[in-house]
């Protein structure tokens, strides 16, 4: 077939290649820009070549901040899929009960990322917090403040509160579209409740899964907001994650380049790891 | 395989069922014999898959009970009423190989594994799907899902029926041909009990030797094919099988002789009965001869669709349809008579027996 070339048709791009360069690309280019240079204020700049990459990837600082990120992201996966494929299994399907399940599964979606944080703060306190008070009353020694694994349990029972939902609700969606004559097929077929899951169930879910684990992996490994609202990092650098400790850098210590710098490895992991999950999933599922 | 009788079996989705309105099944009476073909015939929501799921174990009935082979199974589970069931839309378990898939049904059920491969195997040659037993049958296409989901239920030797919910809606028609005629010599040779579901008489009276119409929730007529065509016990057989059905026109009858307008139309008999309530004369297009004499006609349209033509004309006000050969002439004056052979009576819609 004869194509038509008309290099006109570019100019329709343009108006979504100006919004991403505003939105994307040239914040992105000052965050390089920083990265390369060092700063002692008054729009004065110096070269300093690859510099702050060499201090950030040899600084024990930015390796565990990684490593509690890389460690809290595993916990979260680990119980925010299983747990909400179970959530969404147990779902209704029809009825009354459909919406109002979908509806309280949504509130937590719905709850700005800030309040999210207070309300566990003020929950998890122990003098006036629902939870820390009842622990300390039925004889735990719960503390967040002070404790760093009371810190670590209530950041991920926060996160799973917060977050599970979305699981559920991708995971429904998938159930839902499952047409009734497959469950009719496995009656016959004689299946078990687990054949049903293994072999109806859970594959009709993959791509949807994949969704949810990729968007649960990239927003825990990203957090920031919550944490920092309940325990600001601390105890000491306990629940310092990656993106606490960036903010640290660049507001806190005003350690523009370094910042900078470790912005970009920051996002280059993002972008890598998920690369490698959304490779070896479609992979995965290509291969099935 | 088994015998499965229907008694008095009526079904209502809804809870509280007051008039015969609220039944999706009215009353089913009805013996479904060992080793027999059927095909339940009927438009969409007449019940007859409504019926199937009763025998299958899908759905309970709200009355009546169900036996197979004098047993009765009517409470208990699918599973323990060894029946397959092939459905409109091909269930495959995607994951699988093909080989897989058949085996599943066994391997549910505990048999022992070199049992489950000599069955499978057995399986793959009877549904000619040995080529692609290691295949994943994500890969395949609708006919041949179609034979999987199919090959799961041949694949127990204790089937009591196989049943069919319009297997064959998403099959390409040449595929459809194919297919149909393997059903069928599939049940030659092995001789399962078959419930065939469809909408589609071409496909019910190919597969069947009883064809089972079903209109509203009820069971209007199970006959061959033949006696369906030819002595349509309702009116709705009469206009559902055939194309184009069976021409209906409500006429006076007096002993012999039926009056339609100015019209009189020979009966080959006086009906048995004194019949009563709205009379109806029932006529097959293909029995209609369009000639130079008899009763005029204004005729209207010529479908020429090919074998024949199909001419649309107007009858003492009421449409009429004729099947002319395809080299026969339309005459210039037209006129129909109607030959005796092809004549049915109709009372309130039921058919009524006319005496030599």
């Amino acid at each position: 077939m004869e194509r038509t070339w008309n290099n006109k048709a570019w100019f329709m791009v343009l108006p979504v290649l100006l919004l991403v360069a505003f939105s994307a690309i040239i914040p992105l280019m000052t965050v390089v820009n920083y990265s390369v240079q060092d700063t002692f204020g008054n729009n004065v700049f110096f070269w300093a070549g690859a510099e702050w990459f060499e201090e950030i990837l040899h600084s024990d600082r930015f390796w565990e901040a990684m490593g509690r990120n890389l460690v809290f992201s595993a916990i979260i996966l680990t119980i925010e899929i299983p747990l909400g494929i179970f959530i969404a299994l147990n779902m209704p399907k029809k009825g009354w009960g459909v919406p109002v399940c979908l509806v309280l599964m949504a509130l937590p979606l719905l709850i700005p990322w800030n309040v999210v944080g207070t309300i566990w703060q003020v929950f998890g306190r122990v003098d006036i917090g629902l939870l820390g008070y009842t622990l300390r009353a039925l004889g735990f020694n719960y503390n967040y403040v002070n404790d760093p694994f009371d810190a670590w349990i209530t950041v991920i029972v926060m996160d799973v509160w917060h977050w599970t939902s979305l699981v559920v609700l991708l995971c429904y969606a998938g159930l839902v579209s499952i047409p009734d004559a497959y469950y009719q097929a496995a009656k016959i077929d004689g299946a078990s409740r687990w054949a049903i899951f293994r072999y109806i169930q859970l594959p009709k879910m993959n791509r949807v899964l994949l969704i949810a684990v990729l968007l649960r992996f990239m927003d825990s490994f990203m957090i920031y907001t919550e944490p920092f609202v309940v325990t600001g990092g601390g105890p000491g650098n306990t629940t310092t994650f990656l993106s606490i400790d960036l903010v640290k850098l660049a507001i806190g210590e005003f350690n523009l380049g370094e910042a900078a710098a470790m912005s970009i490895v920051y996002f280059l992991i993002i972008m890598l790891l998920s690369w490698v999950f959304y490779t070896v999933m479609t992979a995965y599922d290509a291969e099935r | 395989m088994a015998r499965i009788d229907c008694n008095h079996i009526r079904h209502a989705y809804g809870p509280h069922p007051k008039s015969d309105k609220d039944y999706a099944l009215k009353e089913v009476h009805h013996a479904f014999e060992d080793g027999g073909a059927y095909a339940l015939l009927g438009p969409s929501g007449c019940g007859k898959t409504t019926l199937l799921n009763i025998i299958s174990g899908l759905l309970y009935p709200s009355h009546g009970e169900l036996l197979f082979d004098g047993k009765e199974v009517t409470n208990l589970s699918t599973q323990e009423r060894n029946i397959a069931q092939v459905f409109q839309f091909p269930v495959i378990y995607d994951t699988m190989t093909v080989y897989d898939n058949l085996a599943f049904p066994l391997r549910n059920r505990g048999v022992p594994e070199p049992d489950v491969d000599r069955k499978v195997r057995e399986t793959l040659e009877m549904t000619g799907l040995a080529d692609m037993a290691k295949r994943k049958a994500r890969g395949l296409t609708a006919d041949q899902k179609q034979k999987i989901s199919l090959g799961r239920g041949l694949v127990r030797s204790d089937v009591n029926a196989i049943l069919f919910d319009e297997p064959l809606t998403v099959i390409d028609p040449h595929m459809k041909w194919v297919l149909r005629s393997q059903l069928k010599q599939l049940h030659r040779r092995f001789g399962f009990t078959m419930v065939y579901v469809t909408h589609d008489q071409t496909e019910a009276l190919t597969f069947a030797e009883n064809v089972v119409v079903m209109y509203e929730g009820e069971i209007v007529q199970i006959g061959s094919p033949a006696e369906l065509f030819e002595r349509p016990k309702h009116t709705f057989v009469g206009y559902f099988i055939g194309s184009p059905g069976m021409n209906v026109m409500p006429v006076a009858v007096e002993g012999r002789s039926a009056r339609l307008g100015s019209q009189t139309i020979e009966l080959p008999g006086a009906p048995k009965a004194g019949i009563t309530g709205a009379i109806e004369l029932g006529i097959r297009p293909e029995y209609v001869r369009l000639g130079a004499s008899g009763m005029p006609v204004s005729i209207r349209k010529v479908e020429d669709i090919g074998r024949h033509k199909v001419v649309r004309a107007s009858f003492e006000g009421r449409d009429i349809a004729a099947i002319v050969g395809e080299d026969e002439d339309i005459p210039a004056d037209p006129k129909i008579a109607f030959d005796p052979a092809g004549i049915n009576l109709y009372s309130d819609s039921w058919r009524v027996e006319m005496g030599g």
